[in-house]
Order: C-alpha cells, then structure tokens, then sequence
C-alpha cells in the first residue's frame, strides 16, 4: 500500500502506478498510468489528455481483463495518464492501464512494475497486438533508466535493437502477469542481427535486369557514387521507374547507427513489415497528388512524411511536372537543410530527411521529344521544362536523357550487375570521405561553393573547357558549379586526385541545364 | 521617302474595316481580293451597317494627324507612290498602299531594292529541333552572302531564320502582321528589339494595331511578295506556310522547301510541296544557287570536320549518320562516359547541339 486512508476496513484503497511511454515526434516521453481504486458506484474513468483510441481502451481492458481469468474490481476505478499537458495518442496505453487495475485490485505484486515498462494493445480477448514505435520506446526505457521492458511479441525483435535493456516479448495479458509475478522471461523470437556486408541493398532488384541504357547506368553510378540528384527523362514506359528502384541497389550498406534511424522512423510511421533492423536503404515512391504535409510531414501531432520515410534512402517523383507546386516547394528545406521543423502550437518537431531525390518526367508533354513521333512546339517543350523548373531544379545535379534502345542493342548489350557497381561506388565515397574528412560533408553533392574551392583541384584544360561556356554566358553561376561537383564524382570513380578536362567534359555532357554549349543561343 | 496622303487615308480606312474583313473572311471572301479593291469599292462590299459612319470618318481624315502619330510611334512610312517603296511590291494590285518602318528608314531601301537578292523563309511554329537548326544555317548562310533574309518572326522556324541573319550580321527584314511598332508575339521582344536596331521591321498596318486575324496571310503576302524565293522549311498539311507558298507561286516566284522525313506529320506539307514541284533546298548553296545564279556565292563553309582529332572526327560521323544519342552511340557504361566527353566536346566546338530528349543535332 502506497497511501491512502482507512476509512473502510473491508477494502483498502490502493493506488498503483505504472511506467509507459508515449510516442513524441521521433522519441518517447515517459508517462505514469496512475490507478486508484476507491469506493463507489462502479465505474471507470480515464483521466489526462487521451485522444479517442486512449478514451476507447476502457472497453478493451475491461473485456480483456475478464477474457483473461482475471476479476475487474466493482469500484470507482480512475485512470489518470501523467504529465496531464501531453497529449497521449494511441492504443499503447492498454497494457499500462490493464496492469495498474491488476494490480491496484491486489492480483498482481507492486514491486515489478517499478522495475517495468509496459508497452502494448490489447486485444478483447487479452492478447496483445503490435504498436507502433517499440524502438523508440525502449530507447526511452533504457533513458528512463529502467531495468526491463515488456512489450507485445511481435514488437520484442524491434525492441531488442536496444542494448541495455531487458526485453520481454509477451503474447497475452495472462502472460504479462505471469512474468511481472516473477515468473520465467520468455526467449526472444530471434536474435536481432546486423545485415552481413554486402547483402545488404535489394537482393531481388538487380541493375543486371536494366538492358540497353548504358548511359542511364553510367549516370546513376556516378549519383549514387557522390550522392547527386538525379533527374530521369524520357518517353513512357522506357524504364526510369525500373531504373529508379534500382538505385537503393548500389547505394553503399546503411551502418547500425544509420540502421536503427531509419528502423526507428519506419516503425514510428508504421509502414514497416516484420520486426527487426531494416537492412536496406529505403525507396519512397510517392504519388503525384501527394498534399506537402504527405511529402515533409506534419498533422497536428506532427508524424513524419514521405521525404523522412526516404530518410539514407531515396525519393523517387515520378512524373515530377505531375507534383502540385506547393508540395515541390515544401521539399526545398528537407532538401537544403537535410531535416524538417514542424511547428505545432509551442511544440517543434524535427524529421531527419537526408535522402537522394530521383525524379522523373517526359522530354515533353506527349513525350517522344526529339524523334519523329513528336507532335510539340518548341513553345510547348519550353512551357513543360518551365513547370519544371524553380527551386527543385536547380537540387539536381544531373540529366539522364533516356531513349528507347534499338531491338539489336536489348540482346547484344552487357549486363551491369548491382554488386559491381556497388563495389566501385563505395570506392568512390571512401575517396571523398578521406578527402573531405572534418569538414562535416560525405559526399560531392553537399559541397558549398566554398568548400568546392577548397577540395576541387581541376587542370588547367578543364577550367578552360568550362571558363568557355562559363564566360559567354551559357552557363549560370549555379550550373557551374554542378557541373564541377559532378566532375569531381566522375574523377573519384576514375581514382584520380585531379579533375581533368575528360571528366568535366563528361559532365558537360550530364548536365540537367538548358544552358547550350559553345557560342550559339537558341532564337 | 514619305507617304502620300491618299495613301495613309487608305491605311486608315483598312485598319478601321479590320473587323469587317474579319467578318468577310468568314464568309469566305477572298482576302487577296478585298484587298485589291479601291476604297469606295471595299466600303461598299464590306461597310455593312456602319457604312455611312465609316464613309464620313474616311472623308474627314486628317493626313497631318496620321502623320504626328507615326512620329510619336517612332516610326517612318513609305507608300506605293514614293522612292524606296519595294519596286518587287509594285506588280501585285493588292500591294499595301504604306509600309511603315520601324528602325532606320534608309536600311528598308538597302535590305529590299531591286538589285538585292531576297530570300522568304517560313515555316512552322512548332517545329523540331532538326528544322530550326536548318532555318538557322540557311539564315545563316544566306545572309553571309549577302541575300536578305525576309519572314514573319513567328515563334519556331521565323525567329530562327531571322537569328541565324543576325548571328553573321547579314540582312534580314521581319514583316509583322500587326503594327510595326508593337513585337507580336510578345516573347520574341528581344529578336524584334535587335532587328530594330541593327536591321529594320515592317508592317502595312498603322502604329499600335493589334495582328488581326487576317493581318497573318496578308502580312504573308508581303513577305511571298518581297522575296525571289520563298523556302519553307517545315510545315505540316494546312499550315499556314503552305500559304505563304501559295502566295509566292500566285506571284509568280520561286517555292523551295526543305526535305522531311517522310514518316513525320510536321513535314507533311513541305514534302508535298516538294512532290508538287518545289525547289528542293538541302542548305543555304542551294537557296543561294537558286536566289544569285549557279556558282554565284558560294555558301559560308560550316566548321571542317576534317581538322578535328580522329575520335571525335569518328564520333561526329556517327551522329551525323543518325546515331546521335549516348544510348546509340554506346553498349556499355564505360563507352557511355567516353561518348558523353566527347559529345560535350563536340557541342563546344560548335559542331553539335544537344536538344530536347537527348538527341544531338549537327549544325550547319
């Protein structure tokens, strides 16, 4: 007995007092599911800021309490959830509160739910369900300084992710008791393991499958070599889809850290399959009628978007044109400052968003620009790069103009596989992360103009190849630099310290400008 | 040069019955027509209602009052009846009674006198990358020799002739279907303001004027009317060029037109002008052939791909043999990045363009 008073010997008020987390953005903050039991009509009250699904668990816990052997004490029966000014979303709280009555009403010992955190949903018949967020809760446990946590089974590998903390997996109320009584910890489904290197990005999409665009694979090396944004063009069904997923394929291992961010967002969200780490660096393909709080993030309890799920993954646009400005336009901070804030009322929430943007789109509006098939003006081609064009435009770093291949060139041609690729990107990224050590940038796509002066030795060829088409003007300050920061990824895949005029002119050759080269403008 | 005030009443009088030619057309009238007949006669034929009005207004007008409003407009008018008006004009019955200059005045009578070869071209508004890069080298071209190079400034093929003229400084002359004064279309205003200053622009409608409908096939035959040679160079079936083709022939001057692929709807039309008869013009020796006499002026010599280094000579031969994508031009990554260098090379050269889908052009 904590406290109370004795004013009826037959029943001894009890208050029980039980540790739960509640979800916040990307982290949990404690909250203490206080019970207390009194004398009265019987009825059951839950008290502190809960949303609908919070107000909604005194149905479930009284069924599942009943379904699971155990009595539901006839009293008052009050529930307060604390800090009161949280909001408290969500179906976690079940478990917490189905606990306390327990043992509040003397059906289960005190001491160990000073020890425990309890996490979960019940269902009617007492079993517990999956929620969302186990990471992040037991990652607030293992803060809070607890020594254990108790959480539905299918949530225990997820959690588990946590050194340092003890893990239950339970699958049933009547379980929960019994381990809270002391009874034996039930093993872990299986032991949470990191990815074996190599393994690690999507066994079954493979590069090999991507025929007859030798240049649309060269291109997509050298983004994924220095973390460029790459914009794909070309008539329907040519394959930029194809080509886009496949991405994530060479990109280099996510590390544990980066592993359990990304596990730690995804389960948050919900949109993860099966417990454990994710292994693989995330693809997002969000529609075009995406709203801009889909694509960044927001609601009133701020949950993160599409550019967070794609966070150390990619964001593929399809159809970039397609995409409602304002949504283009909420991507320039995630895009710049590789986070979003989300401001709600006094709260300010942030989501990570460092991803690679792919995006697509038709040469033109019937999209067979440049053959014989084309039906569009040049007015009209002009009108479609200028729907393009604003603040994303200027985030991507290379063009990859993509044709139908010729029906001789599908059999003949050499398949590149993921592996080799992967192999050479890596290469690459160890060369920029030595070059670019302590200045707090990974790859050639984050360098600011400045920090491109500082590490970016061209030859004097290849500063006068682009001081050419710099100075009559064909080129913008911006584009300039583009073109230096994917010259320098072309010279990191060739191994060279120096940037030379063949890997500028490649870059030329990449360039996702209108700017026309040489001494001539369009009319 | 001046006009005469007979004349810049009949320019009134036109610009005032502009809606009723309007109307006419729709009753399929025929322009060429209407335009040949005398003042009374066209008040009569198309006055409608609003015939005794207009009759009284072209009575009352005011020479000095037209002619303050030129000057205001900055710009110069020269009718049928003065020196310097276009003697190739002269012959047709529906010539334009003024035509207003804007730029020097003096420079209309050397891009157009008689002893100066002129050279139409047309063509579509949408046209491919391929027929713009054509208009350009034949404006180009024909401008190097010293033919003036005369068209409409209309988005696509115009406005890439008249770019080509100005790239080598030659002399081409824009004929606008509104008033000289006011760029039509608005997104070509810097083209107008650089043919303005350095060569000169023309209309047969008063300052201010906004490009009726019609104004666009009798601006065409001034241009048909001007030129020894009309070439177009792209133009789909029913294309407007087609009737700027048919003015010339009317007229009596030589049609050119540019070969298509045959499979291309865009140049449908040229290629059955060319099944017609027209004049078959692969590039500016061909129209020059034509404009001065065989062997007359020989056409600026494009860059020699002869001095180039052997790979991108061997590169160059390719797009120019119709592989002219990376995809096409390469089976592997790494050939993909050698093709990528050296078309960039070859772009900065001034032998290439790379335009819209990734295809490369060869400039002329």
């Amino acid at each position: 007995m904590l406290f109370g008073h004795a004013s009826a010997p037959s029943v001894v008020p009890v208050l029980a007092r039980v540790t739960t987390f509640t979800i916040d953005g990307l982290t949990s903050r404690r909250i203490a599911v206080e019970v207390d039991l009194r004398r009265g009509l019987p009825a059951f009250t839950i008290v502190g800021r809960g949303d609908a699904a919070v107000r909604e668990s005194r149905e479930r816990v009284h069924a599942a309490l009943l379904n699971s052997g155990f009595a539901f004490p006839q009293r008052r029966v009050t529930v307060n959830l604390a800090p009161a000014h949280l909001r408290k979303v969500g179906p976690g709280f079940d478990l917490a509160t189905a606990c306390g009555v327990l043992a509040a009403s003397a059906q289960l010992p005190l001491e160990q739910l000073e020890r425990w955190a309890v996490f979960g949903e019940l269902s009617l018949s007492g079993e517990l369900r999956h929620c969302r967020g186990a990471l992040a809760v037991a990652e607030g446990a293992r803060r809070a300084g607890l020594a254990g946590l108790l959480v539905p089974r299918e949530c225990a590998r997820e959690a588990a992710l946590v050194a340092g903390l003890q893990i239950a997996g339970a699958g049933s109320l009547r379980e929960v008791a019994s381990i809270l009584s002391g009874g034996p910890l039930p093993a872990l489904p299986e032991p949470p393991l990191v990815a074996p290197a190599g393994a690690a990005a999507g066994e079954d999409l493979d590069l090999a499958d991507v025929r007859g665009h030798p240049a649309a694979i060269r291109a997509v090396t050298i983004a994924a070599a220095g973390g460029h944004n790459v914009l794909l063009s070309g008539p329907p069904g040519i394959g930029k889809t194809m080509l886009a997923r496949r991405l994530p394929s060479v990109l280099p291992a996510l590390s544990r850290d980066e592993a359990i961010e990304v596990t730690r967002i995804h389960s948050i969200a919900g949109v993860r399959a099966g417990g454990g780490l994710i292994e693989r660096r995330p693809l997002r393909a969000p529609h075009h009628t995406i709203s801009p709080p889909g694509l960044v993030g927001g609601g009133s309890l701020p949950a993160p978007g599409e550019a967070s799920l794609a966070h150390r993954g990619v964001l593929f646009l399809d159809e970039l044109s397609e995409f409602g400005r304002a949504a283009l336009e909420a991507l320039r901070q995630p895009l710049e400052d590789g986070h979003v804030a989300i401001v709600r009322g006094q709260r300010r929430v942030v989501f990570p968003t460092v991803f690679q943007l792919v995006a697509s789109t038709n040469p033109c509006p019937c999209g067979f620009a440049g053959s014989v098939r084309c039906r569009c003006g040049p007015s009209e081609i002009a009108r479609h790069r200028r729907k393009l064009s604003g603040p994303l435009l200027d985030r991507l770093d290379l063009l990859v103009d993509m044709q139908r291949p010729e029906a001789g060139s599908l059999q003949s041609s050499v398949a590149t596989s993921s592996a080799e690729v992967r192999a050479a990107v890596r290469e690459a990224r160890e060369r920029q992360a030595a070059r670019l050590d302590g200045s707090g940038v990974l790859t050639n796509a984050r360098l600011s103009s400045r920090l491109l002066r500082e590490h970016v030795r061209a030859d004097a060829a290849a500063h006068a190849s682009l001081r050419r088409s710099y100075a009559d003007g064909t080129l913008s300050a911006r584009g300039h630099d583009r073109i230096l920061r994917v010259a320098r990824t072309i010279a990191d895949l060739a191994g060279s310290r120096r940037v030379g005029v063949e890997h500028v002119r490649e870059a030329l050759g990449l360039r996702q400008d209108d700017a026309v080269l040489g001494a001539e403008r369009a009319a | 040069m001046s006009a005469c005030d007979d004349c810049l009443r009949r320019t009134a009088l036109v610009a005032a019955l502009a809606p009723h030619v309007e109307r006419a057309r729709r009753q399929h009238r025929h322009l060429r027509e209407l335009l040949a007949l005398a003042d009374e006669e066209l008040l009569a034929a198309i006055g409608g209602q609003r015939r005794g009005e207009l009759e009284r207004t072209h009575a009352a007008f005011e020479a000095p009052a037209a002619r303050r409003k030129l000057e205001r407009a900055g710009l110069y008018a020269v009718c049928r009846h003065a020196d310097g008006y276009p003697s190739r004009l002269l012959h047709a019955a529906d010539a334009p009674a003024v035509l207003h200059v804007a730029g020097d005045p003096q420079r209309l009578t050397a891009l157009v006198h008689a002893g100066v070869a002129a050279v139409a071209i047309v063509g579509a508004r949408r046209a491919g990358s391929e027929g713009l890069e054509v208009a350009r080298g034949l404006g180009r071209g024909l401008a190097a020799a010293g033919v003036t190079v005369v068209s409409g400034m209309a988005l696509g093929i115009d406005s890439a002739a008249h770019a080509g003229a100005l790239e080598v400084g030659g002399p081409t002359l824009t004929v606008l279907a509104g008033g000289a004064d006011v760029p039509y279309p608005p997104s070509k205003r810097n083209l107008y303001r650089s043919l303005v200053r350095t060569q000169a622009a023309v209309s047969e409608m008063p300052p201010g004027m906004r490009p009726w409908r019609w104004a666009f096939p009798a601006r065409n035959r001034t241009i048909a009317g001007l030129a020894s040679l009309t070439i177009v160079v792209e133009a789909a079936e029913r294309s407007g060029s087609l009737i700027t083709a048919e003015l010339a022939q009317q007229l009596g001057r030589t049609v050119g037109a540019v070969p298509g692929p045959v499979a291309a709807p865009r140049c449908a039309g040229t290629n059955a002008l060319l099944r017609d008869g027209a004049l078959v013009i692969r590039h500016a020796q061909d129209a020059l052939d034509e404009a001065l006499g065989i062997g007359v002026a020989t056409a600026l010599a494009g860059r020699r791909a002869s001095e180039l280094e052997s790979p991108l000579r061997v590169l160059l031969r390719e797009v120019e043999n119709g592989r002219d994508t990376v995809a096409a031009l390469a089976s592997t990554p790494g050939e993909a990045s050698s093709a990528l260098a050296g078309l960039a090379e070859l772009e900065l050269l001034g032998f290439l363009r790379r335009g819209p889908g990734g295809r490369y052009t060869r400039l002329l």
